[in-house]
C-alpha cells in the first residue's frame, strides 16, 4: 500500500543555515506517526514546509488522498491550498482566533469547503441559508466529537489552556482532512489532560479514519500512541522505526542524552 | 472610597500641577510697564481643579477594578447598549422611536439642523465602510479618505464632462472606489500593522496631491463648482425641499449600509475577515485565501466611501482637494475606534459623538482637539473596546438532535 504522505529528500535552508537536511518521511493510511527530536531539531520547520508556510529549498512532497489516491505534489502550494487538499495542522503555540466564539473557530475550519460569496452574504438566498444551517450543524458535530459543546458560545480566549489545545484540533478536523498534523499537542498539559488527549487522538484515527502525524516531547505519550517514530536531530533524520526500536536505538539515546565521556 | 491616602495622593498631584504651571499661569511680565504681575488666583484654580480631577480619576479607576473583579468572578460585563439590544421588549420600541425621530426630524427642525444631520449620517456611512477594513479585517487603513475623494470626483467630473446624473453616478462612484480599493490592496497584501498604515497613508496623500496638481484633469485647488444636487427628474425642488430630500436619501443609504454590513459580518466572508484580523497565519492554514479575503475587505470598505463621496459632492455642489485631507481619514478612524471596532451600533454612536457634538458646541471649537484627545484617553482606560464593543453571534442548540439549529443574534 502506497503511503498517503511521502516526503523525499526535503531540504530547507534559511540563508546559510540548513534547518532540514534531506529528510525522508512517509505516513501510511490509518497510522499514527510521531516526529521527535531535541529542541531546534527542525520538526516545526518540517511541518511548515509541508503545509506551505515555507517553500522548501529542495525535495519532493506528495500526498495521495484516500480513497482515490491520485498523487498530488505539495511543492509550491499556498497554505490554504494545502488545507484544501486535506492536510490540516495545529500550532505549537496555540493560534486560535481569540475573540471569536468556539463555534466560529470551528466554522472557520470549514471555510474552504463552502462556496457562499458576497452576493450570497448580502441577499441570503436559499442556498446560502442552507449552507449556513448545514455549517452550524456540522461544526457543532465536530465539537461533540471533541467534547467541547459546553463552551460552544464562549470566546476562544476564555477557554482553559487544555481546552484551547483541543479546540485547535477541532478546528483542524473541521477542514475535513485525511491527515492531521499535530505540533506538540500535549505541550503544557497536566497528566490527566494528556491522558484524555491520548484517547482523543486514537479516537480520531479509529472513528474518523484520519491518519495522524504528530510532533511531541512527551515520551510517554509518543511511545504509547505511535505506530512508527521518526527521529530528527540538527535537521537530519537519525532513526526511524517502531517505539520499541527507537527506545533502544543508540543514536537516539545519544541525541537526547549526549555522549558519555570516557573516564 | 474616601480614604486618607487617596486624599493625600490627590493633594500631592495638585501641588505638583501648581508647581508645573507656576511659570505660565501665575507669572506675567508686562513688557510695556516693565512690571511682573503675580496672578495667585490662577494658582488656586489650578490646584483645586487638579485636585478634583485627580480624585475623580482615582474613584473611577477603583470602580473599574471592582468591575473587572466582578467579571472574573463570573458576571459578564456588558454595556448598557448590549443589554438593551438583548432585551427585545425594550429594543423594538426603541428602534421604533428612533425611526419616528429620524423620519420627522427635517419636518420639525431647521435647515441648519438638517444639514448637520446629513453630514453626521454621511460620516456614519464612512465609518461603517472603514469598519469593514479596520474593525472586521483588522487592516489599519489611514488613507480611507482617498476613496471618498474618488467617489466625489467621479460624480463631479462625470457630470461636468458628460452631464451624468446623480443616480447614475452613485453606483459608478461606488464601483470606482471599489476598484481603487483593489488597486491599493494589491501592493499592500504582504504588509501588516504599522507598515500597512504608512503605505495607506501615502496612498491617501497621493490621491489628494494628484487632485491638487493635475489641473487639466481635476481643476486643481480651485475645485469643481456647480455640481447639481440630487433630484427627482421632472420635479423642481426649492433649496429647502432639496435639503430635506438629500436627508431622506442619506438616511436610506445609511439603512442600506447597516443592512449590508450586518449581513456581511455574520457571513462566511465576514468570519474570514475576523479570522484574518485575529491571526493571519492560522487563518491561512485553515484554508482561507488571504489574498482574496484582503482584497474583498478593501473593495467592500471602499465602496461605501465612494457612495458617501458622491452624496457629499451632490450635497455641497462644490468640491476641491481641501475636503479630502488626512484629517478626514483620522476623523473617520476616530469614529470607528471610539465607537467600537467591529460594532455597527458603535460606529453610529461614535459618529454622533464626534460629528454632531462639535457642531452643536461650536462656541468651544478651540478646545475641540483637546476634548477629542481626552475622550480617546478616557475610552482607552475605561472601555478599551470602544463605547459599544462588538459582540459575536451566538447559537442555540436545543433542537440539534432533530437537525434544527436555531440561531439568535445577541
Amino acid at each position: 500500500m502506497e503511503p498517503i504522505l511521502e516526503v523525499n529528500n526535503l531540504t530547507m535552508d534559511f540563508g546559510g543555515l540548513r534547518a532540514l537536511d534531506r529528510i525522508d518521511i512517509d505516513v501510511k493510511e490509518g497510522e499514527i506517526v510521531a516526529l521527535i527530536g531535541p529542541n531546534g531539531a527542525g520538526k516545526t520547520t518540517f511541518f511548515n514546509c509541508i503545509t506551505g508556510i515555507h517553500p522548501p529549498t529542495k525535495g519532493e512532497m506528495v500526498i495521495r488522498r484516500p480513497p482515490k489516491r491520485n498523487p498530488q505534489r505539495l511543492n509550491g502550494l499556498k497554505p490554504n491550498h494545502v488545507t484544501e487538499r486535506g492536510l490540516a495542522r495545529t500550532f505549537q503555540n496555540i493560534r486560535l482566533f481569540p475573540s471569536m466564539t468556539v463555534l466560529e473557530n470551528v466554522m472557520i475550519g470549514r471555510h474552504c469547503r463552502l462556496r457562499a460569496g458576497i452576493a450570497g452574504a448580502i441577499f441570503r438566498n436559499r442556498a446560502t441559508r442552507q449552507e449556513e444551517k448545514q455549517l452550524v450543524r456540522d461544526s457543532y458535530g465536530v465539537l461533540e466529537k471533541i467534547g467541547l459543546t459546553r463552551y460552544v458560545n464562549e470566546l476562544a480566549m476564555n477557554l482553559p489552556y487544555g481546552e484551547q489545545r483541543r479546540l485547535e484540533i477541532a478546528r483542524a478536523m473541521a477542514t475535513d482532512p485525511f491527515l492531521l498534523l499535530l505540533d506538540e499537542p500535549a505541550a503544557g498539559m497536566n497528566p490527566r489532560e494528556t491522558e484524555s488527549l491520548d484517547e482523543l487522538i486514537v479516537k480520531i484515527r479509529d472513528e474518523e479514519q484520519i491518519s495522524i502525524l504528530l510532533i511531541e516531547h512527551d515520551m510517554k505519550l509518543v511511545m504509547s500512541l505511535s505506530d512508527r517514530i521518526f527521529v530528527v536531530d540538527y535537521g537530519k533524520k537519525i532513526a526511524e522505526g517502531t517505539p520499541e526500536e527507537i527506545r533502544n536505538n543508540p543514536a537516539v539515546i545519544k541525541a537526547y542524552l549526549g555522549e558519555e565521556v570516557d573516564a | 472610597m474616601l480614604t486618607f491616602t487617596e486624599i493625600k495622593r490627590s493633594f500631592l498631584v495638585s501641588v505638583w500641577f501648581m508647581f508645573l504651571t507656576f511659570p505660565i499661569m501665575v507669572i506675567r511680565v508686562n513688557t510695556i510697564e516693565n512690571v511682573v504681575i503675580w496672578r495667585w488666583k490662577n494658582m488656586l484654580f489650578v490646584g483645586a481643579g487638579s485636585f478634583v480631577l485627580s480624585f475623580v480619576w482615582r474613584f473611577l479607576m477603583r470602580r473599574k477594578e471592582v468591575g473587572s473583579k466582578d467579571a472574573e468572578a463570573g458576571g459578564t460585563s456588558k454595556s448598557i447598549f448590549q443589554r438593551f439590544m438583548e432585551e427585545k421588549r425594550l429594543y423594538y420600541p426603541a428602534l421604533g422611536a428612533i425611526s419616528v425621530i429620524v423620519v420627522l426630524f427635517p419636518l420639525v427642525f431647521s435647515m441648519y439642523q438638517v444639514n448637520i444631520m446629513i453630514s453626521g449620517l454621511t460620516y456614519v456611512m464612512l465609518g461603517l465602510g472603514l469598519n469593514i477594513v479596520i474593525g472586521l479585517a483588522g487592516l489599519l487603513d489611514l488613507g480611507y479618505v482617498a476613496f471618498y475623494a474618488v467617489g466625489a470626483y467621479a460624480y463631479a467630473l462625470l457630470n461636468y464632462h458628460f452631464g451624468v446624473s446623480f443616480w447614475i453616478a452613485l453606483p459608478i462612484g461606488a464601483g470606482l472606489a471599489a476598484l481603487f480599493g483593489i488597486i491599493l490592496g494589491f501592493p499592500v497584501l504582504r504588509l501588516r500593522g504599522d507598515y500597512l498604515a504608512i503605505v495607506t497613508l501615502g496612498f491617501g496623500e497621493i490621491i489628494r496631491l494628484i487632485l491638487e496638481n493635475w489641473n487639466e484633469f481635476s481643476f486643481g485647488p480651485s475645485g469643481i463648482a456647480n455640481i447639481p444636487r440630487p433630484a427627482i427628474p421632472g420635479i423642481e425642488f426649492t433649496l429647502h425641499q432639496n435639503t430635506i430630500f438629500i436627508y431622506y436619501l442619506v438616511v436610506l443609504l445609511v439603512v442600506f449600509t447597516i443592512f449590508v454590513v450586518n449581513r456581511l459580518q455574520d457571513s462566511r466572508i465576514g468570519r474570514a475577515w475576523i479570522a484574518l484580523r485575529e491571526d493571519e497565519v492560522a487563518c491561512q492554514a485553515m484554508g482561507i485565501d488571504k489574498t482574496k479575503t484582503k482584497l474583498t475587505a478593501f473593495a467592500l470598505g471602499a465602496t461605501w466611501a465612494g457612495m458617501a463621496g458622491v452624496v457629499f459632492a451632490g450635497k455641497t455642489t462644490f468640491i476641491n482637494p481641501a475636503s479630502f485631507t488626512i484629517w478626514e481619514s483620522v476623523m473617520i478612524l476616530c469614529i470607528v475606534v471610539l465607537g467600537g471596532m467591529g460594532s455597527i451600533l458603535g460606529v453610529v454612536v461614535g459618529a454622533g459623538f464626534l460629528i454632531l457634538i462639535p457642531e452643536y458646541f461650536r462656541a468651544f471649537s478651540e478646545y475641540r482637539m483637546l476634548a477629542f484627545g481626552a475622550a480617546l484617553i478616557l475610552m482607552m482606560v475605561f472601555r478599551p473596546g470602544g463605547i459599544v464593543s462588538g459582540m459575536r453571534k451566538t447559537y442555540q442548540f436545543e433542537g440539534i438532535e432533530n437537525g434544527e439549529a436555531s440561531d439568535k443574534k445577541a
